[in-house]
């Protein structure tokens, strides 16, 4: 028997996609998937006045969000930070009947420039991005989601176009495994990075 | 009764090419197809409703021809002439010296003593201006490789012109009397010229030229400028008329084509702000003399001299359109034009020309041909002429489909010079700013604006302006609408505003167009034409100028920037839904009661903190209510 098929909220953040070298790429490459539906937030909302209401009927209608965005200072661009503000109201998203997004998945899928070696207790920026990415984590948790490991491209700075195109394409194959439910989350909960073991999660 | 005559025939012409030309349109003949079949039908071998004078009025006509340089130089800018060079030298070249040797050959061969075939070799190697490019231009084909050769071949046949002119005289075997050759078009009258030595004429000659290129670059522009300013259309006709015909009269006074001497300025004037005012008001008659013309040698073919020698006249129709037509291809060939390109170029161009009408008759004059001769050439040139719409038709309909798709679809479309996205409308306080951030970011408008002054303010900072009133939809078309993406209004003027948005929406139903409306009655009016941008003028300022005061008067600026974004929101809402029933009188003025109470009450929710639709995100009141230690912060 084959699993329910789940859909998929990409919440896409980047304030200057025309400069992307490698978020662009990765966002191109689950565009047209069925049931995957990606959200622009900087092309919807470029003054920042997020549309509450439609925001949250999204993400009812959707099994597993994932926040793509570049990292910036540590953290997400600051649209981000203003729809979570905004859309995960009181009472909606937690607190007293607050139950819309009980039993979804969230995950972040982040560029970092730096390499993956500096994210580490010894490395330049002394945390590892799980540790750096505790606040969404949380968030996750108090809304009654799980939150999965972040699929991370590293070090985008010295990548090269087939680089890039082998993780635009490790990105697909994540999603649409995530979206037919084929991916081991088991072995995708013990990882800290989605992507550091493909193979071993998606199973092929 | 001259008068009354003059009206009989102008109901003669008209009537027959308003019947004529739509329905030739209709069954996708194209306009010179049904103007010459009119011209038959209207002849002395028709209905008998014109007589010989037809003869005057295709002499008159040929104006038309002139007018089409005029616009085709306009469309030109000099760089593009430039980059046209090597085809106008070389193919035109090329085409009419082997065509001329071809023709003259075969002449010989039939028996004639080589001076007079010669000369026939000449006047029919070249091909109908008129025709080829009214037909090239309808259909939209003038931009393609054969379009652009065409064109090449014709420029140079007009340049031949004058030294076949001057040659002619020289070929004449019944020793007829030596004329200087006046200007094409005109085969009477005398020129300033005559008599000059050889150097005088030349100098005389460059000296025009000069004048022609100073006087259009910086005569023209204070000139027009000046005409503008009156703000009376035809006043500004009037200069363009005067322009025109006196470029054509002075060009005629030195013994030069007067086709070329305004093609000559068209070119001068390509980079002016008032090209496509001056289009727009030369078209029509352009357009109409040119159907006259087209209808003079319709009624100019001599179907008893035809009858009386049918398989005669016949075969050297059939003669002359395949002797061109293989020079052409071959030519199209050495010249690398795809297969499909190639076929337009030679089956477009393989026919006699108007000009040889003018010659032949120029030529019997001067005993250079023997009169029998020419009538029957008149005939075939006239013959060929009339066929040429079909034989393009029998290209388009019946060989392309093979041959033409598959070069059709690998080639990118031609990129050109003034083709911007955006066509703005109303370069003042309005426009300018959406142009201005345009050009900030690499978009390059095309703007029309009807304040002459503000046109040439503009221009010296280095701005593409024109100078026009978009609401011709003539002027959309030539300011390119048929291949731009936006269409701005930011004219302060609603009717005109809507008047181009329903020649808009006709004519250039892709377009997307974004309106400024004066308030909301003006924005329904928009939102009934079908625009689906409408941007009432004054409500972002006004709503700035409302935040500023809340902040002046003590609010938080971002409460009261939230404020007036809502507002907005509601209030564009409200456009839109009023705008949809405003018909219904009574519907429309409760739901507009309605909505001010509505719009009152968010509003003031706001401020007493009590809405949940506005900001409950930083409203605490929930959280507070509820004794959770969940809760964050």
């Amino acid at each position: 028997m084959h699993p329910r098929k789940k859909r998929i909220l990409i919440l896409f953040a980047h304030p200057a996609l025309e400069k992307s070298r490698v978020n662009r790429p990765l966002a191109e490459s689950v565009t047209n998937l069925d049931d995957v539906t990606l959200n622009d937030l900087y092309e919807s909302y470029p003054d920042f006045d997020i549309d509450v209401p439609r925001e949250q009927a999204l993400l009812a209608g959707h099994d597993i969000i994932v926040f793509q965005h570049p990292f910036y200072w540590y953290s997400t661009p600051s649209i981000i930070k203003e729809w979570q503000d905004l859309v995960l109201e009181h009472g909606w998203a937690y607190g007293l009947g607050g139950d819309a997004l009980q039993g979804k998945i969230l995950m972040n899928a982040i560029t970092t420039g730096a390499t993956e070696a500096t994210y580490c207790h010894e490395g330049r920026n002394h945390c590892t991005m799980r540790e750096l990415l505790a606040p969404i984590e949380q968030t996750a948790v108090l809304c009654g989601m799980e939150y999965l490991p972040p699929f991370v491209v590293h070090g985008t700075h010295q990548l090269t176009q087939s680089e890039i195109s082998r993780h635009a394409a490790d990105f697909r194959r994540t999603v649409v495994a995530l979206r037919d439910a084929t991916i081991d989350l088991d072995a995708a909960r013990r990882l800290d990075r989605l992507n550091s073991d493909l193979t071993e999660v998606l199973g092929d | 009764m001259h008068g009354e005559q003059f009206f009989f025939q102008a109901v003669v012409y008209l009537g027959a090419a308003v019947v004529a030309v739509p329905v030739a349109k209709r069954l996708g003949f194209g306009s010179v197809l049904g103007y010459l079949i009119a011209g038959i039908v209207i002849g002395p071998f028709g209905l008998a409703l014109v007589g010989t004078e037809g003869q005057d009025v295709m002499h008159f006509a040929e104006f038309g021809v002139v007018m089409m340089l005029f616009l085709i130089g306009l469309e030109l800018q000099p760089t593009l002439l430039w980059r046209l060079r090597g085809p106008i030298l070389g193919l035109g070249g090329l085409q009419v010296t082997i065509t001329t040797a071809a023709l003259a050959g075969l002449g010989v061969a039939f028996g004639l003593p080589w001076q007079m075939a010669l000369a026939c070799g000449m006047i029919l190697a070249l091909s109908s201006t008129a025709i080829v490019l009214q037909t090239l231009n309808e259909k939209g084909l003038m931009k393609t490789d054969g379009g652009q050769g065409s064109f090449a071949v014709l420029l140079f046949q007009d340049i031949a012109v004058i030294p076949m002119l001057a040659l002619l005289p020289l070929l004449a075997t019944a020793g007829g009397e030596l004329a200087h050759g006046p200007g094409a078009g005109e085969s009477h009258g005398t020129t300033w010229v005559e008599g000059l030595p050889a150097w005088a004429q030349t100098l005389a000659v460059l000296g025009v030229v000069v004048a022609i290129v100073v006087v259009g670059r910086y005569l023209t522009r204070p000139v027009f400028r000046f005409i503008a300013r009156t703000r009376l259309r035809e006043t500004f006709t009037a200069a363009a008329l005067l322009l025109v015909i006196g470029i054509a009269l002075l060009m005629t006074r030195v013994g030069l084509s007067p086709a070329l001497g305004t093609f000559l300025a068209g070119v001068v004037l390509a980079n002016s702000e008032y090209r496509h005012e001056l289009e727009t008001n030369i078209e029509p008659f352009k357009g109409l003399l040119l159907g006259l013309f087209f209808i003079a040698v319709g009624a100019s073919i001599d179907f008893n001299l035809i009858a009386s020698k049918p398989s005669e006249v016949l075969g050297l129709v059939a003669l002359l359109i395949v002797v061109k037509f293989v020079v052409l291809f071959v030519l199209g060939r050495v010249f690398k034009m795809g297969l499909d390109q190639n076929l337009l170029f030679a089956f477009g161009l393989a026919q006699g020309g108007e000009f040889a009408f003018v010659l032949f008759s120029f030529a019997s004059q001067n005993g250079i041909i023997h009169p029998e001769i020419t009538d029957t050439l008149v005939a075939v040139v006239a013959l060929s002429m009339a066929l040429t719409p079909l034989v393009m038709l029998f290209n388009a309909k019946v060989l392309q489909p093979r041959v033409g798709t598959r070069e059709g679809l690998t080639r990118k479309p031609d990129a050109v010079d003034q083709d911007n996205p955006v066509i703005i409308a109303g370069f003042g306080r309005f426009g300018h700013i959406v142009g201005r951030l345009l050009l900030a970011n690499g978009v390059s408008s095309t703007v029309l604006d009807v304040d002459s002054d503000q046109v040439e303010l503009l221009r010296s900072l280095g701005l593409k302006v024109f100078y026009g009133d978009a609401s011709r939809p003539d002027l959309l078309t030539a300011a390119g609408a048929a291949r731009a993406k936006l269409l701005v209004l930011a004219i302060d003027d609603p009717e005109r505003t809507l008047s181009i948005v329903h020649s808009a929406k006709k004519h250039f139903p892709e377009l997307t167009i974004l309106a400024r409306a004066r308030g909301r009655a003006n924005a329904y009016d928009l939102m009934d034409a079908g625009v689906d941008h409408i941007y009432r003028e004054t409500l972002d300022s006004s709503l700035r100028v409302g935040i500023d005061s809340m902040r002046l008067l003590g609010f938080r600026s971002h409460q009261a920037y939230r404020a007036a974004r809502k507002f907005r929101r509601l209030d564009e809402d409200s456009v839109k839904e009023l705008g949809s029933m405003r018909h219904d009188r009574r519907a429309y003025i409760n739901r507009a009661r309605e909505m001010i109470r509505d719009l009152e009450s968010v509003l003031r929710a706001d401020l007493t903190g009590v809405d949940h639709q506005l900001d409950s995100a930083w409203d605490t009141d929930s959280i507070r209510g509820e004794s959770s230690d969940r809760a964050p912060d």
